[in-house]
């Protein structure tokens, strides 16, 4: 009903009431009044009919007041809260009520909400899509670098690594003695590995070389610089740096209108390398400058024996002496240069070491593979395979090598069945491609020997006897009679099983990041800030609790494990953990080991407190300390800082106080009840390093809930702990 | 008068030839077999010429001919060095440290031959 007309049709009736009212007043009044027959109503008879009448009429205003009020105030209101309601839950809708009108504005209303619900789903729905894209993107960083030869280290500006790969961890993770001193770790500075000038310098070398470049290449990639150092272990590495660029790192590092915010550290061992190297070197040196003594006498003997005829014979004899004596030491010299170096010597091809098993598999795939000339795929068998046999081949020379003999049997001699078997042979590796039946003479084997390779239109210059002696082997043809079998024997040095295999990548729990990088990082400065003032959620945590021989550490009890693990935003690494038994040259007592289970044998050979609390220090540098009921602990730590010259002044967190500020009202604050509490699976309880982890654990779970009491820098968590702490005291 | 020659050498091989080859030339020859004996040869018979090798056992070459550059009195006595290195840094050490002359071995007995008779101003 359109607006106007309502308006009319309301003044109409409303007027029309006006006039019943007043009509029927003024009609009562008249019948009322008595007329001449004497009939007619007494004034308190009208008098109560009056009052019944606008009784009647309020009664009628009144309802109408009431609906009227309920279509054009209280729904507005009701919707009013129900808009209210649907700006927080985007899915809400305004209810169909009141009048027309508002039934209009709410349909309006609903209109916008569907269309806020819509954009907001769609952006809910890209940002998953951008989030699961990232996700697999970093997946596939991580896969990558775990799979990559040589260790990566990424780091921002003040040294703290973002992203290490598997070899880089277990290149730049043991410490001098091989030891677990973990050095390498997500938030951890990579200056305890490397020294820092160093880095300093390589990073102003590639700020100068990339100013030089000057304003016109600004965009380029800045180069990179390379050092060689050596790891705390020994190792000697070549890093490769090359710099992270961004928009907005620290204005010393400008260059160009993009500043270096972090670095890519490329590493490589060269240790092994550097020894060849040194190796080939003391060879050519020992026999050029071994031989030239020798060959001067030699030829100087040599010299006058030709030249001067009229020698005595004991004369000539001496010379003839000296030239023999010469020439036995030149040649013995020759012989342990050979044997000493001919490995070194050969290696000029990129050999790789493969699994001989492997090499046998993959070996047969080639030879059974479907030809292109559509013959029948020759069949392989393979036997006598050891599995323990590694070598040291040219992978992709060798399964040609091998596929062209095989179909080449198969193509001029028909043969349908190849045999491949892998045997150790002394100091040898013995490689057969054996079939039966069918002989050629020696003359043809050695022919397909020496040949280039080329059958079924797969051609290559080289000929098997090219590869075989690429991989430092020799091949022959040979026959059995009475077995029937002809074979080509391929006999190879065995190489040494890799120490170094890639560990496999630790999958990543659901929705967790693997633990090997933090991009988060980069927004890192640590130099700047007191610790005090940051938040929680930023800080670098080491959550560590000890095992010990009892419960006074001023009586002599002493420290017999420390275990700890990291958190570094909010995460917790599992992977770079310390786990460190300690002989405490004491007696274990019987009820102390019924706690730990620790039992004195396992502790003879380990070392002791002096060796341990140091490196242990160095795994907690520039982090907060996080322990349950971390002033036992902490006790222990200080009564041994005098004879270990270690002292731990860093920040200290305790989960048993801030259980304690969370859930005042809980009468226990034990480990295991807090887990309980906020929801943590508690295993491994009882040595150090679990019980760790699950203090971490609890720890996180505390982080929300203590942001939601208001405590969020690490100030406001000692504060609060520490008004606890004397609550608790008091009680 | 005859020219004097002192060869210190420890590789007795060599020694037997060139002693040979330089009595032939009619030269008076001494032998020394280590560094120390050669010093002391130097200073007791006063050679014109010595033939000096690097590698010798208590006193190398290069020491050798440092101790007789370091007398005035023996300034008169050349010095010819051999050795069977021959990198052309150990060249330039020896021409730093004094020698008159430098030789690689192997080498001819012409070529030494030659080297002497120049450096005797023969």
């Amino acid at each position: 009903m359109a607006a106007p007309r309502k308006l009319i049709l309301t003044v109409v009736a409303a007027s029309l009431f006006t006039l019943v009212l007043v009509g029927a007043t003024a009609a009562l009044m008249l019948a009322g009044e008595p007329d001449a027959s004497g009939v007619g109503r007494s004034a308190a008879e009208r008098i109560v009919v009056l009052i019944v009448l606008l009784l009647l009429a309020s009664a009628c205003c009144c309802w109408v007041i009431v609906r009227l009020h309920d279509l054009y105030a209280a729904s507005p209101l009701r919707m009013a809260e129900e808009v209210t309601a649907a700006l927080a839950h985007s899915s809400l809708r305004v209810g169909d009520q009141g009048a027309a009108e508002l039934r209009v504005l709410a349909q309006a209303v609903n209109q916008l909400l569907a269309l806020r619900e819509a954009s907001e789903n769609d952006v809910a729905e890209r940002v998953r899509e951008a989030r699961a894209s990232l996700e697999e993107e970093r997946s596939r960083l991580a896969a990558l670098m775990a799979d990559l030869s040589q260790s990566v280290v990424v780091c921002n500006l003040d040294g703290r690594v973002l992203l290490y790969n598997q070899r880089a961890r277990q290149e730049l993770a043991a410490g001098a003695d091989g030891g677990h001193g973990e050095l390498l770790g997500l938030g951890r500075s990579i200056y305890t590995v490397f020294d820092r000038a160093l880095i300093t310098h390589a990073l102003e070398r590639l700020q100068q070389a990339s100013r030089e470049l000057g304003e016109t290449e600004n965009r380029q990639l800045l180069g990179s610089a390379q050092f060689v150092t050596a790891t705390p272990a020994g190792r000697l590495l070549r890093a490769h740096m090359s710099p992270v660029l961004g928009g907005d790192g620290p204005h010393h590092a400008q260059v160009g209108g993009l500043s270096i915010t972090g670095f890519v550290l490329v590493l490589e061992d060269v240790t092994s390398s550097n020894e060849r190297h040194a190796r080939r070197d003391a060879l050519i040196q020992s026999l050029i400058e071994g031989g030239r003594g020798p060959l001067g006498s030699i030829r100087a003997a040599a010299e006058m024996l030709s030249e001067v005829a009229d020698m005595p014979a004991q004369q000539r004899n001496r010379f003839l002496r000296v030239v023999h004596d010469e020439a036995a030491k030149l040649s013995a010299q020759f012989e342990t240069a050979a044997s000493a170096f001919s490995n070194d010597l050969r290696e000029r091809w990129l050999l790789e070491e493969m699994r001989g098993a492997e090499v046998l598999i993959v070996a047969a795939r080639r030879i059974g593979e479907r030809r292109a000339d559509e013959r029948r795929a020759l069949a392989v068998k393979t036997e006598n395979v050891d599995e323990d046999l590694w070598l040291r081949v040219d992978g992709y020379g060798l399964f040609q090598a091998l596929r062209y003999l095989a179909w080449r049997l198969q193509d001029e001699y028909a043969v349908r069945e190849v045999r491949l078997s892998l045997t150790r042979s002394g100091q040898l590796a013995q490689l057969d491609l054996s079939w039966l039946g069918t002989f050629m003479n020696n003359e043809t084997a050695m022919g397909w020997l020496q040949d280039p390779m080329s059958v079924a239109g797969d051609s290559s210059p080289l000929s098997v006897t090219d590869i075989v002696e690429r991989c430092n082997g020799e091949i022959w043809f040979q026959r059995e009679r009475v077995s029937h079998r002809a074979f080509f024997r391929t006999m190879l040095p065995i190489a040494d099983a890799p120490t170094d295999l890639p560990r496999a990548v630790i999958a990543a729990a659901e929705g967790e990041r693997p633990e090997f990088y933090d991009f988060d990082l980069f927004s890192w400065s640590a130099a700047s800030h007191e610790l005090d003032d940051r938040l929680l959620s930023e800080l670098a945590f080491t959550v560590f609790d000890t095992e010990t021989t009892g419960l006074q550490p001023t009586q002599g009890d002493e420290i017999i494990q420390i275990g700890a693990t990291r958190i570094v935003n909010r995460r917790l690494l599992r992977h770079e953990c310390f786990d460190q038994l300690i002989n405490p040259q004491c007696r274990l007592s019987p009820q102390s080991i019924e706690v730990h289970g620790i039992t004195p044998e396992l502790l003879v050979d380990q070392p002791t407190i002096d060796v341990v609390l140091p490196k242990f220090h160095a795994f907690c540098a520039d982090t907060v300390l996080v322990g349950h009921n971390a002033a036992f602990d902490m006790r222990f730590l200080q009564l041994k800082e005098k004879q270990t010259g270690v002292r731990f002044e860093q920040p200290v967190l305790d989960t048993l106080l801030l259980s304690a500020v969370l859930h005042s009202n809980q009468t226990t604050h034990r480990l295991e009840a807090i887990a309980e509490r906020l929801g943590v699976s508690v295993f491994g309880r009882h040595t150090a390093l679990g019980d760790a982890i699950v203090t971490g654990e609890v720890f996180l779970k505390m982080l929300p809930l203590l942001a939601e009491m208001g405590i969020r820098t690490l100030r406001q968590a000692r504060e609060a702990s520490q008004k606890t702490f004397h609550a608790r005291l008091r009680y | 008068m005859n020219k004097k020659i002192l060869i210190a050498d420890d590789e007795q091989n060599i020694v037997i030839s060139i002693e040979f080859l330089l009595r032939r030339e009619g030269f008076e020859v001494l032998v020394a077999g280590d560094g120390e004996e050669a010093l002391a040869k130097v200073r007791g018979e006063r050679p014109d010429l010595v033939l000096l090798d690097v590698m010798m056992p208590k006193m190398n070459g290069f020491d050798v001919c440092q101790a007789l550059r370091a007398d005035p009195d023996l300034a008169g006595t050349r010095i010819l060095m051999l050795t069977a290195k021959g990198r052309d840094t150990e060249v330039s050490k020896g021409l730093g440290l004094g020698a008159d002359g430098y030789m690689t071995k192997p080498f001819s007995t012409k070529e030494l031959l030659a080297e002497v008779r120049k450096l005797l101003g023969m």
